[in-house]
């Protein structure tokens, strides 16, 4: 048993290799490539196009995807990495793997202006705290109201989700150096910390917490796939911290012409218009048909945070450091 | 005697051989693999040793509760016979199974702050309580381990010859005689084995005591192995922090072992188990009521977690289905290989004297997940691509993981195999096939197809190192669960769970049955 499949997966392996088209690797994570993400529809929309076979390889989350990759150094398959964010870029660009992208004439719909010369945003969203409207009806607008409330939040860990790094510098950027009493504040708000987006998406649903960290897309999911108009963002005077989620051409890529290609196909109308009802954010280059019907019920809020990805790196353990004495106590 | 050292035959040498280099190159192999590319040991901060603090704490408290509630229900569920006795042994089993997330939703179904318990606290006036903290992962931990604890128990009520009940009756034993003469040295000879077992399994611990923690305070060593790996890429801290738990899993086992004392009763005739001293109505309330809370307990949150999903079963998309039936293939590869190597260990440990086989097949428990697969990724990827290896890796990680469980199962049995029946054996000259076809295999049978029941089930849930391997063609159903929920689905997912509930129900079913063909239930 244990022979034949393994004789079945190496022959599958094999069949792939033999095909005589270039192979482009983009190596990305886990809810990019499953049948509910946008994997399966780039893959047909590209190979429509570009006379090769693309290749997903799926690890995990962003960071264990760039774990991957570092891990592999200069011996890695990937001809692309695609779904790091900005707080993994740093670390991506300091370790030399990376290749600087082509130059690329792109109306960007980001809430930031984007000039990075590796890395090249392929989606953005905002991280908001989502709740019921018919079950919570004073619904604060900024975290001290949140924290005077009796609201309870169910969050991520910033040590394992994105998310939950996300939270740790929106709070940061909101409040500096009053971060660590923010979050003394909202100690008693939070039921509690999740390993992963889902694990805390899935208790708020439960009716575990009123609210939960996700993103203001979020509720679109609700109403356009289960006609379910009760969810919304709650919109935060501080303004809401950003992900911009990026992709970026490996310096030892044998594909190099072809991964130029697949990171100019990546901002064109073929693939932007996949992602907002795919991977629930926003296009980093808003379609010519414009957004899907449901996502004009969404929050825009008109400031967004961002720490340079520098900056975040910078930052990063002192402000985990006040996030876990805070909420150690 | 029961520790006098035999020589191990040709065969059986090899067979234990083989077993345990392949569960010393998963566990120690892939941590060596860690640590050289890391090029060596990172530094431990104040914060990890808290996590280690926590971690023991915790894992301390949950196989302790796990084991002595698990001794009133396996004694209740041992002397009683009733209807649907068979059924309700193997439901209680389910929570062991099923996947962490599943098994915490359904926890919050009932325990949770909109969960049941708390809306009969609020009708009835009450004030609402939270588990989240330590209590809550305790509880947890119990929910998911007293299964193990109650059908190990169960397996050493049963490993009692009637006729020692018999001769209890003859005499006039009162329960209290009973429970000193047989059945303390029983718990004697397991309860030790048991403990370390679930201490093991809790020790590794992260979505549990992580979702359930209510927050940093509830850190565990694995959560801090997590973000080295990934939070700070640091493979040296990883590494020195998996060696930690390691170091830790043996040493509990080495306790564990020195506190186990052989039984001893000697063989019996396989009667069925008959309990004179039982029939009292105190005795029969008592047992009543350790069944009840048991099944409320360990069944009201998988009735939750079904009722969740049953709606969507029918409708589950294809991917889903296909992800099933890879699960169920890996799953029997896993069970094969895991009995292959299960056997000849547990009998090797049971004719030798030294402990170092029987640590070594514990050290699974205490192996990071994320370890075994860095580790093996970073010994395979040179040989084939690791998407094309992702499944038989992962049926070949689930048997070596499974294997402390099976071990579990079979030594006190292979022990007292040897202890009653080895010397007539070698007296006979029966040796080698033989001595396996007309000896072991028969004597073993219940705890066999008990161990194939677990591994088989274990296997169906666990995520284990499939999410660092697969691609999106060979997603197994968890991992499909996984990321179901990921996708917002969580009805979908729901639906899943209720397919993985059952296909490793009916596996563990099948197989634990066959184990007990020709007993009576």
């Amino acid at each position: 048993m244990r022979h034949s499949l393994m004789i079945a997966g190496l022959l599958c392996a094999t069949t792939a290799a033999a095909q005589d088209k270039p192979v482009l690797t983009v190596y990305t994570y886990d809810s990019f490539v499953s049948e509910w993400g946008p994997g399966p529809q780039v893959e047909a929309a590209f190979e429509a196009e570009c006379g090769c076979d693309l290749n997903f390889v799926a690890s995990g989350d962003g960071a264990a995807l760039l774990a991957r990759v570092l891990l592999e150094g200069d011996s890695t398959e990937a001809d692309i990495v695609l779904g790091l964010d900005t707080n993994l870029t740093a670390k991506a660009a300091e370790s030399g793997l990376f290749a600087e992208h082509p130059a690329l004439d792109v109306n960007w719909s980001l809430p930031v202006d984007w000039a990075d010369p590796i890395f090249v945003p392929y989606d953005w969203g905002q991280f908001a705290f989502v709740y019921d409207k018919t079950k919570t009806e004073t619904v604060p607008t900024d975290f001290e109201a949140l924290a005077a409330s009796d609201l309870t939040i169910v969050i991520e860990d910033p040590r394992s989700s994105t998310p939950g790094l996300g939270l740790l510098y929106w709070v940061k950027q909101a409040y500096g150096e009053r971060a660590p009493e923010v979050w003394a504040g909202l100690a008693d708000n939070v039921v509690t910390v999740t390993p992963g987006w889902s694990e805390a998406y899935g208790l708020f649903l439960e009716g575990e917490a009123d609210m939960v960290l996700s993103y203001t897309t979020s509720p679109a999911y609700h109403l356009i796939a289960e006609s379910d108009d009760t969810k919304a963002a709650a919109p935060f005077t501080e303004g809401h911290y950003l992900q911009v989620e990026v992709a970026a051409k490996l310096a030892g890529t044998d594909q190099g012409a072809l991964a130029d290609r697949f990171l100019a196909f990546m901002t064109s109308d073929a693939f932007q218009s996949i992602i907002p009802e795919t991977n629930w954010m926003y296009p980093a280059v808003t379609p010519a048909a414009g957004l899907p019907k449901g996502f004009e019920t969404l929050i825009r809020p008109e400031k967004s945070l961002l720490y340079s990805a520098t900056e975040a790196a910078a930052i990063r353990d002192a402000a985990l450091a006040e996030w876990q004495t805070a909420l150690s106590r | 005697m029961a520790d006098r050292a035999q020589p191990l035959s040709r065969g059986l040498g090899a067979g234990a051989g083989i077993a345990a280099t392949l569960i010393l190159a998963l566990t120690l192999g892939t941590l060596g693999a860690v640590i050289h590319r890391a090029g060596g040991f990172g530094s431990l901060g104040p914060a990890d040793w808290a996590a280690l603090r926590f971690t023991v704490t915790q894992a301390a408290l949950s196989a302790a509760l796990s084991l002595l509630l698990a001794i009133p229900v396996a004694r209740a569920l041992a002397r009683r016979r009733f209807p649907g006795r068979g059924v309700l042994i193997t439901l209680l089993g389910a929570p062991f199974i099923l996947p962490v997330i599943v098994a915490v939703m359904g926890i919050l179904a009932i325990f949770g702050r909109a969960g049941l318990l708390n809306d009969a606290l609020a009708a009835l006036g009450a004030e609402r309580v939270s588990i989240y903290g330590l209590s809550g992962v305790v509880l947890a931990h119990v929910f998911l381990n007293l299964p193990l604890a109650v059908r190990l128990l169960l397996q050493g009520w049963r490993g009692i010859p009637a006729e020692r009940f018999r001769l209890a009756a003859a005499l006039g034993f009162s329960s209290t005689d009973i429970s000193r003469h047989l059945e303390r040295p029983m718990l004697r000879a397991l309860g030790p084995g048991i403990f370390v077992t679930i201490f093991l399994i809790c020790l590794t611990s992260f979505a549990v005591a992580l979702t359930l923690g209510g927050g940093p305070k509830a850190t565990t060593v694995e959560l801090a192995i997590y973000q080295a790996f990934r939070f700070d890429f640091d493979l040296g801290r990883a590494a020195q922090l998996a060696s930690l738990q390691l170091a830790l899993c043996a040493a509990a086992t080495l306790a564990a072992a020195r506190l186990t004392l052989p039984a001893g009763f000697g063989a019996g005739l396989d009667r069925a188990l008959a309990r004179p001293d039982a029939a009292t109505l105190p005795l029969k309330l008592q047992d009543a009521a350790a069944i009840s809370v048991a099944s409320l307990f360990l069944l009201a949150p998988l009735a939750a977690v079904i009722l969740a999903g049953l709606p969507r079963l029918a409708t589950l998309p294809a991917p889903v289905w296909e992800a099933a039936l890879r699960s169920l293939l890996v799953a029997l590869a896993s069970t094969l290989l895991a009995l292959l190597l299960a056997l000849p260990l547990a009998l090797a440990i049971a004719r030798t004297k030294g402990r170092l086989l029987e640590t070594i097949g514990m050290l699974p428990l205490a192996t990071s997940a994320l370890v075994i697969g860095t580790g093996l990724f970073l010994l395979l990827r040179g040989l084939a691509s690791p998407a094309a290896l992702a499944l038989p890796v992962t049926a070949a990680v689930n048997a070596v993981m499974a294997l402390p469980f099976c071990l579990r199962a079979l030594i006190p049995a292979a022990r007292d195999l040897e202890t009653d029946y080895g010397r007539l054996a070698e007296s006979l000259g029966l040796s080698g096939a033989a001595r396996l076809r007309h000896l072991t295999l028969p004597r073993l049978r219940q705890p066999l197809g008990f161990a194939a029941g677990l591994t088989a089930a274990l296997s169906m849930g666990d995520l284990g190192v499939i999410a660092l391997f697969a691609d999106a063609e060979r997603a197994t159903l968890p991992l499909q669960l996984y990321r179901l929920m990921g996708a917002y689905r969580m009805a979908d997912a729901a639906g899943a769970a209720v397919l993985l509930l059952a296909l490793s129900l009916a596996l563990f079913w099948i197989l634990d049955r066959g184990g007990r063909a020709d007993a009576q239930a």
